[in-house]
């Protein structure tokens, strides 16, 4: 069982439409009982990042996520929810971050002659071959965000060039977060997806 | 880099597609389902739909329509059409919109479009605008109530003050082309995209694939929205596709 962590945030429900149309068991839930016994969890988000620390503090989560990151559970961020995934953000001030892959996040510049937010579909390419991204490679997935990750380069597997180079797949062992929308990318974001779910049956992943 | 987004509109009508789709063999030409998914296949970035539906008591229908699409394609999609408040939003967001159009309610209440994006974020607001060129006045004119009724309101002003009110995207309709055909109205996007810098979505006029080839070269709109010519099956969105690649636009 997959849960989807139900924090009253914009796309969590269009994340359960995807998995139900995979066939994929999966449950809405903030529950730390049920999440804590899932076999791997999907933190969506849509919006912005202080807001949504607030809504996870509120439900008493953020323990409950670094729990399951730390027994090897495998996590996906998707969006707002990969961002949530690194140690803090600057978007309306510093706020701090679960701090399960390091890194921060930060503006989209203004100065690069591109429109804010990064908005449609743009090209994936995969700097690292794994499972997760491979089924990515040079392929059209949508994105709408205005701030972006900054990262180490081994936790990116993939990235688009918006006149910065910005990751849209990375990875710390079990904890994957895709920047753009699978939930809304067509047939390539479904198998993405549907990569997570082998993933997590596979119990393809270590902490060392 | 972005790939520039080609959009299908379908006018819906108390939960059926209206102008019905003919370019496939669709055993019911008026399932919003069945067509969003036959655009899905051809390779459409984003659908749009427009409810069309003239009573309140029937305006419900539009949320169980999105909601049915959203269960069986995986695409952005837009809802315009009768929006009025924060709580229309909220249905429709939760239905399984990614993003939704506000019209003649932001220009009675601009508040709205600020109420909008503060709870749900600017990405999620769409400004829709209905323009229309004035010859005296040598501007364009915001028209409302589906174009029938003139505003005192410039387009370039309310573009720039539904931006600074919180609208994440604008989809603007130029009347004087939209039914005609003859293209999309080229010195009214430029005019807009030198205004503000969100995404702007080109509406009305197109007629042929090079109208499309034109409004990306000629002007930094993001997205160009059709309906008729691919809803009866004119030309295709992997036509349109194929020409703007061949010229050199980045498309998906």
């Amino acid at each position: 069982m997959i849960a989807i962590i139900d924090y009253d945030t914009g796309n969590t429900r269009n994340v359960k439409k995807a998995m139900d149309f995979l066939a994929i068991p999966n449950t809405l839930s903030a529950d730390p009982d049920v999440i804590l016994k899932a076999d791997g969890l999907i933190l969506p988000g849509v919006g912005a990042f202080g807001k949504a620390v607030e809504a996870l503090k509120a439900r008493e989560l953020i323990p409950v996520l670094k729990d399951a990151a730390q027994s090897g559970m495998p996590i996906l961020g998707i969006c707002l929810g990969m961002q949530l995934l690194f140690d803090r953000s600057f978007e309306f001030g510093e706020t701090a971050g679960l701090g399960l892959i390091p890194g921060e996040v930060v503006a989209i510049p203004e100065n690069l002659g591109v429109k804010v937010p990064h908005m449609g579909w743009d090209q994936n390419q995969v700097t690292q071959s794994d499972p997760i991204a491979d089924g990515f490679d040079q392929q059209a997935t949508y994105f709408v965000h205005s701030y972006y990750v900054k990262t180490k380069p081994q936790y990116i597997l993939a990235e688009n060039d918006y006149g910065i180079k910005m990751p849209s797949i990375v990875r710390n062992q079990n904890v994957i977060g895709m920047q753009f929308h699978p939930e809304k990318s067509g047939r390539i974001g479904l198998n993405g997806l549907a990569a997570f779910k082998e993933l997590v049956s596979n119990g393809n992943y270590s902490r060392n | 880099m972005l790939a520039k987004r080609i959009i299908p509109c379908l006018d819906v009508d108390h939960g059926r597609v209206k102008k019905g789709v003919n370019f496939v063999h669709l055993t019911d030409v008026g399932d919003p389902v069945a067509i969003a998914a036959a655009y899905e296949k051809q390779g459409a970035d984003e659908l749009v739909f427009l409810d069309i539906t003239a009573t309140n008591e029937k305006r419900p229908a539009i949320v169980d329509t999105i909601e049915k699409v959203a269960g069986q394609v995986f695409m952005p999609l837009t809802v315009g059409g009768g929006i009025h408040s924060v709580d229309d939003m909220q249905r429709l967001l939760k239905a399984g919109a990614d993003k939704v159009a506000v019209n003649s309610a932001a220009v009675r209440d601009p508040s709205l479009i600020s109420a909008g994006a503060e709870k749900f974020g600017a990405q999620c607001i769409v400004l829709a605008i209905d323009s229309k060129w004035d010859p005296k006045k040598q501007r364009y004119t915001v028209y409302v109530n589906g174009g029938r009724e003139a505003t005192d309101l410039d387009v370039i002003e309310w573009a720039k003050q539904g931006v600074a009110a919180g609208a994440g995207e604008l989809m603007v309709t130029s009347m004087d082309k939209d039914g005609t055909k003859s293209g999309f109205d080229i010195p009214l996007y430029q005019a807009l995209t030198a205004a503000v810098r969100v995404p702007i979505i080109a509406s009305g006029g197109c007629g042929k694939i090079t109208d499309f080839n034109d409004v990306f070269k000629q002007t930094d709109v993001d997205a160009a929205l059709a309906a008729s010519v691919f809803h009866f099956g004119e030309f295709t969105i992997p036509d349109v596709k194929a020409a703007l690649k061949k010229d050199g636009v980045t498309v998906r």
